[in-house]
């Protein structure tokens, strides 16, 4: 028997929540859970999605488009996360920009025991970084997205969103 | 191979509104030859990842020619960046790279393969438009304008003398320089950007 999620969060909704808050780039790795809305993502007229190669990249991408006026996100799995250390010290806390990053959380679950180290490191990561939090696991949550925008732009500093949908990931 | 500094005082009569991203030891020396400040740029360090900040630039002033100067030891550690930047194809961005086969700022231990690895080749297999190769600076002087008025991205891998330090980080003198802080602000206020 397949165990399914009650609600979910849609790429529909992350979408809007990025034109609401007048992103213009996703930079990104796409991956397996992220699919669907890569393809929404490249949908749209009002917004570029640059592919980068590894994750450390999509940072100081970030950076760039930053010190050109532009409102970008970056958009990554928490393995890769993890890969951009020094990128995000460097290329975002030490540069002093807003910057909202898009966590999928790999590994996280509600109901049972995390087994996966991606999940288990991916909070004491970020809070070794002390870059604050916030949990999205359907469309209900998503005006935490928009509370993430306003605490990078007040704070000139990265703030995360960990998308733990738990079943769904992004695909159809 | 030639001295960055000839590299630089060539570049610089091409250079008209470029915006100019100097990296890695070898680009310390840029200030000396600039003649716009307020169109050099100090976009940080992270393992290589200056290349990447400087693409991000690009894209987000695709009206603005931007130049990077950079290193190979950093482009070593950022391999992937090549790819990035020849998928997104910033017509507007020259990479120039100032190959000085070791890591000068450690005491000049080679870099892997410094004498063999063909990184114009690399990148325009990587898929930039155009790639170039030079150790002699006459031949460089006879491109650069061609260079500079190609679509890009383009990519030039130019052969420089190492500029080798081996004292104690905290002896070294260094020129004054503007922050980082401070470089972006000026572009910022040069392109008015963030002025409304």
């Amino acid at each position: 028997m397949v165990t399914e999620q009650a609600a979910v969060l849609s790429p529909e909704a992350m979408v809007e929540e990025f034109q609401k808050n007048g992103v213009t780039h996703v930079v990104t790795i796409p991956d397996s859970e992220t699919n669907y809305l890569y393809e929404l993502m490249k949908d749209q007229p009002w917004l570029d999605v640059v592919p980068a190669s590894r994750e450390g990249e999509t940072f100081a991408i970030a950076l760039g488009l930053l010190v050109a006026g532009k409102t970008p996100v970056v958009l990554i799995q928490n393995t890769g996360m993890m890969e951009s250390g020094d990128s995000i010290r460097g290329m975002v806390l030490d540069a002093g920009f807003p910057l909202v990053m898009v966590v999928g959380y790999r590994g996280w679950n509600r109901h049972g025991v995390i087994t996966d180290t991606a999940a288990r490191y991916t909070e004491p990561f970020l809070n070794a970084f002390r870059i604050n939090y916030y949990l999205v696991e359907q469309d209900a949550d998503s005006a935490r997205i928009s509370t993430a925008f306003e605490e990078a732009r007040a704070t000139k500093r990265p703030v995360a969103i960990l998308v733990g949908d738990e079943y769904h990931g992004f695909n159809r | 191979m030639i001295h960055a500094e000839d590299v630089f005082r060539v570049f610089q009569e091409h250079r008209g509104d470029a915006i100019v991203i100097p990296t890695g030891t070898s680009g310390r020396r840029w200030g000396e030859f600039s003649n716009n400040e307020n169109r050099d740029l100090n976009l940080g360090g992270a393992m290589g990842q200056t290349t990447s900040a400087a693409l991000g630039l690009a894209l987000g002033l695709p009206d603005e020619k931007v130049v990077l100067f950079d290193s190979e030891g950093a482009l070593l550690m950022n391999m992937g960046i090549l790819a990035t930047i020849a998928g997104k194809k910033p017509q507007n961005f020259c990479h120039i790279l100032l190959d000085n086969e070791c890591y000068a700022t450690t005491g000049g231990q080679p870099v892997p393969n410094a004498q063999e690895i063909n990184y114009a080749g690399v990148a325009k297999e990587s898929g930039y438009s155009s790639a170039y190769s030079f150790d002699d600076l006459e031949e460089f002087a006879t491109n650069v304008e061609q260079i500079m008025q190609a679509t890009g991205p383009v990519f030039v891998a130019i052969k420089v003398v190492p500029q080798i330090e081996n004292e104690p980080i905290g002896m070294r003198v260094r020129p004054p320089t503007r922050s980082r802080a401070e470089t972006i602000r000026d572009l910022q206020g040069e392109l008015g950007i963030g002025a409304d």
